[in-house]
């Protein structure tokens, strides 16, 4: 699919603010995510990059600001201000959310085929033999055999848990995906292999994601743009390359220069 | 006649509970959350359905108790007891003379009537618990009818057996509004609760939640397009009475692994056979 | 098609004191549609960092770079994934893939991110892998396990894979066999001849005095000494 060029940004987010108690989470974060686009969040642990994520996809409840979400229906909405109902049918139809941990996004005691379904159901399919055809294909496309289609995860290996979590997510062909560490944890061959395949999907799908990671790697290969955070804060944002390759602020500069080359 | 108040619990705590019942009645299929009571018999028992008998028993009213379908097994017997001792009612194993019946795991044969209550024994409330550990989630997946996860164990069944295979406690959606579990049922029974005109109630006593169907109300039983829902039972008839529409025990009767299917409703059976109804294994026949 | 006025360019090292490296001061220059022009001076004169610049891997901050109608400098980051997606064109030469992605599709993706047709996109990836003299039997493998040359070539194809208005060229015939030299040279006069404006640096000076209509020395755009 060929990104648009849509003059509404599918994510507008203003002054966002999470603190808890005096501490800061995130501060102040604004930006705009345009259909088709894929944005980096980088910075070291307790740099505010998870909790950022949280607030936008609407798991913390931010204490000021706008996530504001160009929705199919009615246009811009401040997911902030939207009903819990609303916000949750978002979170199911629309939204995407890919966990660190597969188990945090898997339903472990249900086989490959209910997980993979579940969001279809959810959204009201009862044809049991149309589910099936519609996990079968997403297990090919993540590259899953689908002979295993009634295995449950535990039998899986970490990669393909976290594929089958991918297309659990995709299946009801979000428009917003949120990664959280997405190949976190993972060998760095089936790094590669994930990074691939969100890569493709992306670019298939003109999905819009926002991946939160440390690994500079990853955001290279599958981040357009980046936002640099340090203590709450967005330090520096721009394109990936220039980011990495011309980093304006010192701790981008830290940051970058701190990682081993191979 | 005895040292207990009647039907067992106080009066504020029986007050306590008709709430509740009340409550669930005008928000059918809702769980309503009650103080549950220590009762003279373990969980698992029944602590929950007494409860609710307790709470709506009238020393005019009649009283049968059903295990399983029967009058006379264990729980049925103790529990019958119980009420005859605590409350005094007359007590009764036909199902068309009472007009209080508690159960555990089944409904009568007998169609019931507007005049009676069946109070049903419930041991785990929730149809999510299967697929939702979290108790704050199934909540609010209850308010904002978010549903999806009980085709997920249905869509389990079938890609496992190739039919849904649940066969009791089978998940219903009441009114259009609240998913329910209607207790450990055989799901042969689940088209009796549909539309019945007696009121259905459902206590939990461990899980502390009371639940009700009113008269007349729209109960439908989950299901898929493709996979349609079946009220199955044995295909036999009844080796006592011959009755080929009700719900059958299988019984293995001798160590050469011969068996023989009875009615589970004990009261539905002895009246066939009262009628003159015999069956395969029946004495006279045999 | 390609117009640079005033631009300069300075690194700031905040790790090491705040240093402050001054490396381009007022460059300028403009290609025509058609015209190929090389980059010359001495290594480290700030070629590489002048291209950088044009594709918006290096941050202007003074200047213009204007390019089909978007001036790079003050950007948004938007505007340039789109020059990137459908006007200008890069053969870097380094070759940065995910690993494991086949050669083909690594060489077809501007295609792919232009939304063109998946077959279409691959056969004419493939056209260009057989042209460079790739053999078939690597073109389903990841090209992070070949040769530099092949690697390079692959790079090559990467970038002439579409009919790019604006292509910017870091060293295309560096480590090249002379067949594929000259396979390199001819799809560089073929761009030209389709009315490509071209941006190159060639320290093979053969090469550049054939495919180069002017030469630009980038050491005239080197601050005056503080």
């Amino acid at each position: 699919m060929m990104k648009d060029d849509a003059q509404t940004p599918l994510l507008r987010v203003r002054g966002l603010t999470k603190t808890y108690g005096g501490r800061i989470g995130c501060a102040d974060i604004s930006f705009d995510l345009w259909p088709g686009e894929v944005l980096g969040v980088v910075g070291e642990s307790g740099s505010g990059k998870s909790t950022l994520l949280g607030a936008l996809a609407g798991h913390l409840a931010p204490d000021r600001g706008e996530v504001i979400f160009d929705t199919r229906a009615e246009g811009p909405r401040d997911t902030v201000t939207m009903s819990e109902p609303e916000r949750r049918m978002l979170a199911r139809t629309d939204w995407a959310f890919v966990h660190q941990n597969p188990r945090d996004g898997l339903r472990m005691n249900v086989s490959a085929g209910g997980n993979v379904g579940e969001r279809l159901m959810a959204v009201g399919a009862r044809h049991y033999g149309n589910i099936r055809a519609t996990a079968t294909d997403w297990l090919g496309r993540v590259e899953i055999d689908p002979a295993r289609i009634d295995d449950r995860p535990q039998a899986f290996s970490g990669g393909m848990q976290q594929r089958l979590q991918i297309a659990r997510n995709l299946v009801t062909g979000p428009r917003l995906v949120f990664m959280d560490e997405p190949t976190g944890g993972l060998d760095v061959s089936v790094q590669a292999r994930l990074l691939d395949l969100l890569r493709g999907l992306v670019r298939d799908m003109g999905l819009s994601a926002i991946v939160v990671t440390h690994d500079l790697a990853v955001v290279r290969l599958l981040a357009d743009r980046l936002m640099v955070m340090k203590s709450g804060r967005v330090v520096e944002a721009g394109l990936t390359d220039q980011v990495l390759d011309d980093p304006q602020h010192a701790y981008t500069q830290l940051l970058v220069s701190s990682v081993l080359q191979v | 006649m005895n040292d207990y108040n009647f039907a067992y619990l106080d009066e504020q705590t029986k007050r306590m509970i008709r709430r509740a019942i009340l409550k669930g009645l005008a928000i059918p299929g809702y769980q309503v959350p009650f103080a549950s009571r220590e009762m003279p018999m373990p969980y698992g028992w029944g602590t929950g359905g007494v409860q609710v008998s307790a709470a709506i028993l009238t020393p005019g009213d009649t009283f049968k108790v059903i295990d399983q379908g029967a009058d006379d097994t264990t729980n049925a017997v103790s529990i019958r007891k119980f009420f005859e001792r605590t409350a005094g009612v007359a007590t009764t194993e036909h199902t068309g003379e009472a007009t209080v019946i508690q159960t555990r795991h089944r409904i009568p044969e007998t169609p019931l009537t507007e005049d009676q209550i069946l109070v049903f024994q419930v041991p785990i409330p929730e149809p999510l618990r299967f697929l939702e550990p979290r108790e704050s989630e199934t909540r609010k997946m209850h308010s904002l009818e978010e549903y999806g996860l009980m085709h997920v164990k249905l869509y389990e069944d079938i890609s496992r057996h190739g039919h849904i295979a649940t066969s009791y406690a089978y998940p219903v959606r009441v009114e259009g509004r609240y998913v329910m579990d209607p207790s450990p049922i055989p799901k042969f029974d689940n088209p009796k609760l549909d539309r019945s005109p007696a009121i259905q109630l459902f206590g939990a006593g461990r899980e502390q939640r009371i639940y009700a169907i009113p008269p007349y109300t729209r109960v439908v039983s989950l299901d898929f397009e493709d996979h349609p829902f079946e009220a199955s039972k044995a295909d036999h008839p009844c080796d006592l009475c011959g009755a080929e529409d009700s719900y059958l025990d299988e019984v293995i009767i001798d160590d050469a692994g011969n068996r023989m299917f009875v009615c589970s409703d004990s009261d539905y059976c002895a009246s066939r056979q009262a009628q003159g109804h015999r069956g395969r294994l029946s004495p006279e026949v045999a | 098609m390609i117009e640079i006025e005033n631009l300069s360019k300075s690194f700031t090292l905040h790790n090491q004191g705040g240093a402050v490296l001054e490396v381009m001061q007022g460059a300028g220059l403009t290609v025509a549609p058609g015209e190929c022009v090389a980059l010359i001076g001495n290594s480290g004169a700030g070629k590489s960092t002048l291209m950088r610049m044009i594709y918006g891997n290096y941050l202007a901050e003074v200047g213009h770079i204007r390019i089909g109608g978007v001036d790079v400098v003050g950007a948004e980051p938007r505007e340039i994934l789109k020059l990137r997606r459908e006007v200008l064109g890069y053969v870097s030469q380094f070759l940065r893939v995910v690993p494991r992605v086949p050669t083909r599709e690594v060489v077809a993706e501007p295609l792919l991110a232009l939304g063109r047709e998946r077959g279409e996109a691959l056969a004419r990836a493939e056209a260009l892998l057989a042209r460079l003299n790739i053999p078939e039997r690597l073109w389903e493998l990841s090209p992070t396990t070949f040769s530099g040359g092949e690697q390079q070539r692959v790079n090559i194809a990467r970038g002439f894979v579409r009919d790019w208005p604006a292509l910017l060229l870091d060293e295309p015939t560096a480590s090249l066999d002379p067949t594929n030299r000259e396979v390199v040279l001819k799809l560089i006069e073929e761009a030209k001849a389709r009315g490509a404006a071209i941006i190159g640096i060639f320290h093979d000076a053969e090469a550049r005095a054939r495919v180069a209509d002017r030469e630009i020395d980038v050491s005239a755009f080197a601050p005056a000494a503080a």
